[in-house]
């Protein structure tokens, strides 16, 4: 039986039906063509299909849709502002933070939300809340570079 | 704007679309009136079919198609059989099952629950055959079969000709180089060292796994998107398999989330246009990441090697045989052997040698091309037992290297001659970046106090590793450069993005040899009805073959106005200069759109030139040719390993690479830390596991990938630039290069920190640890 939920995707109010039973990566890629998070392992831990709910990152390849009623979800799409680029893209692209372009998306939300939380983080730290994020063209020292450059300045 | 150049970093031309999500990988597109297809596959290793009922299946609301066995080898228009070098591939089983994940069955249905339903309501009944699970046993005389006969097509890959499957057994090739005389060789030989090294199965693990959409229109067109690296193969299959010439299949590629040899050949594409076929309507099917595992794999190997070497060192002989296990279909795999073949001297002089490579059909998921093709395999046993020799002779490991390893003009093992192996530079550069110190090396009692944790059971060491690989040869590369008539540029190629930053390597050598700034260059996407032919994106061919189809493509769009400027504007050819993306006249200068609006008579008009590149086993210079260049790289690791625990921690890792000419540097840096990371992953941890046949971690939880975690403090990526007399401004590939020394040079670091060999890859701490164990015991 479907539900109906209502909640704020990329800062636009929604009331959708959804089966109980979709996931939050279905309800974003399939109804709403946000795209850019991807299914990378389908059990929460590649992180490809990152996206913050109320500020936090998620998997949500794991995560019920009707679990975001009433919350914040930010994609990737919604990250840029209208004329600039975040910047943490802007650094991930100036270091080579990324080749293929896959775990982009998870990797900056990611980060994003490491330093909505931790504006000056430690290297260590960095690691720490990123370890759940798998880049396999192998870019991670490029990663660190990038977020240790945005750090501080968000 | 910025002019186009070589050896500059360039923001690349596929980043604005991925850092902000709009880039459209396979799974992200969707086509009008689109089934979803699904897969039922073998639970079992290895089976006859007796019979399937779709019975049940086929009454599932929303089911449109289901293809079995009878829908394939029934219908004239489709020949069932495929494969890159041998067709023993069928697009669903056939006769029997071969390994466990072989597909039996396909639905296409109208949402993806119905085709999931319908797969549970397809009975297969399976009179179950006893597998063949390792390649010792696959060649044993009276093993089981996994082919009964295998079909070999009339016209084939040139440089596999002479490889055939053993008929009557599992030996699906074999490959064999003698050089000098081998019993001499040894007679000779002051020392003699015969080690075993064995490697498992591992697995690409792109994030984006296999995807594929597929529409056959009335009439017959076949049009696909596909996950591949090579649209022109993928081509030429399909048309073989559903009887079409290859102008009526068309594939489209869009960027690709990662391949690493994981997606050449055909995959999912035969079964999805077959789907498509019987559905009469698009239908897209998207792996899940177990399905990913039972497509392709990297194979796993056991290596016997036996070596002779003099007092001081230099190898004299060397007798090697290399197992690779290819599982169930042959793939790529024949030539993956002769590969691991051709490269098990290393990049070594050695006189006399005996090598047989074996490919060997066993029953489990195929293995194919994974980044290092063979090499990552043989590369394993060389620079391990280089150590063993060197430890054992009391030799400094990177002086054992420096004193066998080859210069420019050296003979590789097929008598031809080789150019451009900045190979030693690559090794000392790797040596020094980790502090590689000739006296610690030799044991010096102070300096190993100094360097170990005084006071605890840590204790560290340092390991060299180097190797040379060819690319595909012969091979063919064209691509179209068109100048538009406000003299911005399209390129029209093959080549596969799937991250390794080909476009915007080719836009640099277009955009330098014309002057044009990036911004103003286009690459167009992978579209077989488009781009002229490539044969592959793999084998880090791109930057040398359709950047030299590209460069020469520009240089004719040059020549192209240098006419115009000769007929229109009447001035003699000795006289016209091109400097950034003008040209100069004795009086003056002319903006290329200037020169297209004279030669069209209005503003309009396009100049078209393509550019042809061929590779062939005798190069222009008329001397044997097995590689069109070779590249070379060594590898430098520090490690800290627990003397009690055999617990192993990455300190530094320096790897040093041949790239010719760095085109884009932050591109090769990219590039090589990138495969580095991959070469971690397989040194330390990566493993497929099977039991009884049954592929027991195919998931991102037991099969585990390196992270940030797993990173250590340090990788030192190096490039150095020996440039190749034929590749574009010198470049050379360096897409594997990296990946294939991290393996050895790490055993060889754990041994110099704690005396012990590791000869069996991943290296684990509990290998360590038992290892120590058995030392201590013997002691």
């Amino acid at each position: 039986m479907k539900k109906t939920i209502s909640f704020r995707v990329n800062g636009i109010e929604r009331s959708v039906e959804v089966e109980p039973r979709v996931t939050l990566l279905e309800l974003v890629r399939e109804q709403f063509n946000l795209t850019g998070a991807k299914l990378g392992c389908d059990i929460q831990v590649c992180g490809a299909c990152t996206v913050l709910v109320d500020g936090k990152p998620v998997s949500a390849c794991s995560v019920l849709a009707v679990d975001a009623d009433g919350c914040d979800v930010l994609t990737i799409e919604g990250l840029s502002g209208k004329n600039s680029l975040h910047p943490l893209q802007e650094a991930f692209m100036e270091f080579g933070a990324l080749q293929c372009g896959y775990c982009t998306s998870g990797f900056i939300l990611t980060a994003k939300a490491l330093l909505d939380e931790v504006p000056d983080p430690t290297e260590q730290q960095i690691r720490d809340y990123l370890a759940g994020n798998f880049c396999r063209c192998g870019c991670y020292q490029e990663i660190m570079q990038a977020i240790k450059n945005v750090r501080g300045k968000t | 704007m910025e002019t186009a150049d070589i050896g500059k970093t360039f923001r690349r031309l596929d980043y604005e679309t991925k850092v902000t999500g709009a880039a459209q990988y396979l799974a992200d597109m969707q086509v009008p009136g689109m089934c979803r297809g699904k897969i039922l596959r073998s639970p079992l290793a290895h089976a006859r079919i007796k019979h399937i009922d779709i019975s049940k299946a086929a009454k599932v609301p929303g089911v449109v198609a289901i293809i079995t066995r009878d829908d394939i080898v029934h219908d004239e228009g489709i020949e069932p059989y495929y494969g890159p070098v041998f067709h023993d591939q069928t697009i669903v089983a056939v006769d029997k099952v071969r390994h466990v994940g072989d597909p039996v069955a396909a639905v296409a249905a109208l949402d993806i629950d119905a085709a999931e339903e319908a797969l549970r309501l397809i009975e297969v009944e399976y009179e179950e055959l006893p597998p063949v699970l390792d390649v010792h046993e696959a060649m044993k005389p009276g093993a089981s079969l996994v082919h009964d006969a295998v079909r070999i097509p009339e016209s084939g890959f040139a440089d596999l000709a002479e490889l055939k499957p053993i008929e009557g057994t599992n030996v699906c090739t074999h490959f064999k180089l003698l050089r000098g005389d081998i019993e001499k060789g040894f007679a000779e030989s002051d020392h003699c060292f015969e080690d075993t090294f064995t490697l498992p199965a591992t697995q690409h693990c792109f994030l984006e796994t296999h995807a594929c959409i597929a529409s056959v229109e009335p009439g017959g067109r076949i049009t696909v998107w596909a996950t591949t690296q090579n649209p022109f193969v993928v081509r030429t299959q399909l048309s073989n398999i559903f009887k079409v010439p290859v102008s009526k299949v068309r594939i489209i590629v869009p960027y690709l989330g990662g391949g690493y040899g994981g997606k050449v050949y055909p995959k999912i594409e035969p079964i999805t246009v077959a789907l498509a076929l019987k559905a009469k309507r698009p239908v897209r099917v998207v792996l899940s990441r177990e399905e990913v595992f039972y497509t392709i794999t990297k194979h796993a190997a056991v290596i016997r090697m036996k070596t002779g070497v003099k007092k001081d060192g230099t190898l004299l002989a060397r007798e090697c045989e290399i197992y690779l296990d290819t599982g169930a279909y042959a793939e790529i795999g024949p030539r993956v052997a002769k590969k691991s073949g051709y490269t098990a001297a290393g990049p070594y002089r050695i006189p006399n040698l005996k090598i047989d490579s074996y490919s060997i059909y066993t029953n489990k998921p195929p293995a194919g091309a994974f980044r290092g093709f063979g090499v990552s395999q043989s590369a394993w046993a060389v620079e391990s037992q280089m150590d063993i020799v060197a430890a054992a002779l009391k030799i400094d490991p990177l002086e054992i290297r420096l004193k066998n390893g080859y210069d420019e003009g050296d003979k590789f093992v097929t008598e031809e001659t080789l150019h451009s192996v900045g190979l030693k530079e690559c090794v000392n550069a790797a040596a020094e970046s980790i502090g590689w110190e000739q006296k610690d090396r030799q044991g010096d009692q102070e300096t190993r106090r100094t360097r170990d944790l005084e006071g605890t059971n840590l204790r560290r060491g340092k390991g060299l590793a180097c190797m040379i690989k060819a690319t595909i040869t012969p091979s063919i590369s064209c691509a179209v450069v068109k100048l538009n008539e406000d003299a911005s540029l399209s390129i029209y190629a093959g080549t596969v993005e799937m991250g390794q930053g080909s476009e915007t390597a080719l836009a640099q050598i277009a955009g330098k040899e014309l002057g044009i700034p990036l911004q103003k260059i286009q690459v167009l996407g992978v579209d077989t009805d488009v781009v002229p032919y490539d044969l592959t994106t793999s084998s880090s061919r791109s930057t040398f073959h359709m950047g030299k189809a590209v460069q020469l493509a520009a240089q004719d769009i040059m020549r192209q106005l240098k006419q115009t400027v000769v007929k229109e504007y009447g001035i003699p050819e000795d006289q016209i200069d091109f400097a950034d993306g003008k040209i100069r006249l004795p009086e003056t200068v002319l903006d290329y759109s200037e020169v297209m609006t004279k030669r069209f008579g209005m503003r309009g008009g396009t100049l078209v030139a393509d550019g042809q590149v061929k590779t062939s086993v005798k190069n222009e210079y008329g001397e044997k040719s097995t590689s069109a260049f070779w590249f070379v790289a060594a590898g430098a690791a520090e490690v800290e390993v627990d003397s009690e625990t055999g617990k192993i921690k990455l300190l530094k890792y320096a790897t040093a690479v041949d790239v010719g000419k760095a085109i884009n540097p932050l591109g090769c840096r990219q590039q090589l830390s990138g495969a580095a990371i991959t070469g971690i992953g397989q040194a330390m941890f990566e493993e497929i596991a099977y039991d009884n046949g049954q592929l027991i971690n195919p998931n991102l939880v037991d099969y585990v990938l390196p992270s940030l975690g797993d990173m250590p403090p340090v990788i030192d990526p190096i490039s150095v630039e020996t440039p190749d007399r034929n590749g574009p401004f010198g470049a050379k590939g360096i897409g594997e290069s990296a990946l294939i020394p991290v393996a050895p040079a790490i055993a060889n670091a754990v041994f110099d920190a704690v005396g012990v060999r590791i000869k069996d890859l991943p290296i684990k701490a509990e290998k360590i640890y038992l290892a120590l164990e058995a030392a201590r015991v013997k002691t």
